[in-house]
């Protein structure tokens, strides 16, 4: 009985975080503690094989599976706090409060029998009574849940499947439309001009400057463009360059000092 | 016994309230998935009382049904976010007339 009342209220409160948490992985953490503590209180109560699969079916399979779909939608996509309905959440509250308060009166009015045990069931141990039964008595219940979980993927990969919309350029495709542009436009086929090389600043907002000492602005990213960001000290920096040059031109050659 | 089945019962209607209650559609999911887990929480706790195993086996089969469901739901709440951009369960109204 100790497990039951230590796991009773840790499993009510993280039941509780699943209502009232505000992050989808919130909740999801405390739906996985409450599962974890159902998995214990199934070993408390002789049925070591529900608990193995508790844990690895349910916390190992399938919160995986909702932390995965968590992390692809957005780990941030919070709830949104305004109702649709008016007063929908003090009803809800209304409903299940009676809802529970009923039940659980009509469960502490009941009287159950003196609990069996399973020690008689369990005597060759908890899989082989558990297996005697799925390949007896329910072996048809057994064979449809095979074609339940075939379905369930064959329609998991159906719905997830995406139809490509235009057709897919392989390498070969695009080494041809850059030829057929040379050809056209003379648009040259290798890659862009690398940013910084033969300015001051050799960084990628810092356009390449070509021979005559004109930035060029094809060397830089298009979204640096766009933000404003390309720095502009390229032409200063070779006019300064070049009277440093001038300047220096009575003393000798350049470096020659040294 | 009975307090087995009475914690059971709690969680069953904090999963209904969460079900009603959060716009979010994978924590209602996760609220669905409460649900179950606490009628398979009743199902180990009557097995026990009348000393047959028969319960064990429908929690059995009641969690293999809910990893074929959870792997459908998901997948249809993908689609829903790939289409829409949410998965608020309000922006979901196509099928309205």
């Amino acid at each position: 009985m100790t497990p039951f009342w230590i796991l009773a209220p840790v499993m009510v409160i993280a039941a509780l975080g699943l209502i009232f948490a505000r992050k989808a992985v919130h909740a999801a953490l405390a739906l996985a503690v409450v599962m974890i503590s159902l998995a214990v209180l199934y070993a408390a109560q002789g049925a070591p094989f529900l608990f193995a699969v508790q844990i690895i079916v349910y916390t190992g399979a399938i919160m995986m599976l909702f932390l995965f779909v968590l992390m692809l939608v957005g780990v941030d996509s919070s709830d949104a706090v305004r109702e649709t309905i008016a007063g929908q959440r003090f009803f809800a509250a209304v409903i299940g409060l009676v809802f529970g308060i009923t039940a659980v009166i009509a469960i502490g009015q009941t009287v159950s029998g003196a609990v069996v045990g399973l020690t008689d069931a369990n005597e060759n141990g908890n899989p082989y009574g558990l297996a005697e039964l799925l390949f007896g008595k329910y072996v048809l219940a057994f064979e449809f849940t095979s074609a339940l979980l075939i379905t369930a993927a064959l329609g998991a990969m159906v719905l997830a499947h995406k139809e490509r919309l235009t057709p897919r350029h392989s390498q070969a495709d695009i080494a041809a439309r850059r030829m057929r542009e040379y050809a056209e436009s003379g648009r040259h086929p290798g890659p862009l001009p690398t940013p910084g090389v033969f300015a001051r600043h050799n960084a990628v907002d810092t356009p390449a400057l070509l021979p005559d000492g004109t930035p060029l602005e094809s060397s830089i990213s298009q979204s640096i463009v766009d933000r404003g960001q390309v720095r502009s000290e390229g032409r200063e920096a070779v006019e300064s360059v070049l009277q440093d040059l001038e300047g220096e031109d009575g003393s000798g050659t350049l470096g020659g000092e040294k | 016994m009975n307090e087995y089945i009475t914690l059971s019962l709690i969680l069953f209607t904090i999963g209904a309230v969460g079900v009603l209650v959060r716009r979010n559609a994978i924590i209602v999911f996760m609220c669905i998935e409460l649900m179950l887990n606490a009628t398979n929480l009743a199902f180990v706790s009557f097995s026990r009382q009348h000393g047959n195993l028969d319960g064990q086996v429908a929690a059995f089969f009641v969690m293999v049904v809910a990893a074929a469901e959870v792997v459908v739901g998901l997948s249809i709440i993908v689609s829903i976010y790939r289409a829409r951009r949410t998965t608020s369960v309000d922006d979901s109204n196509l099928l309205k007339s």
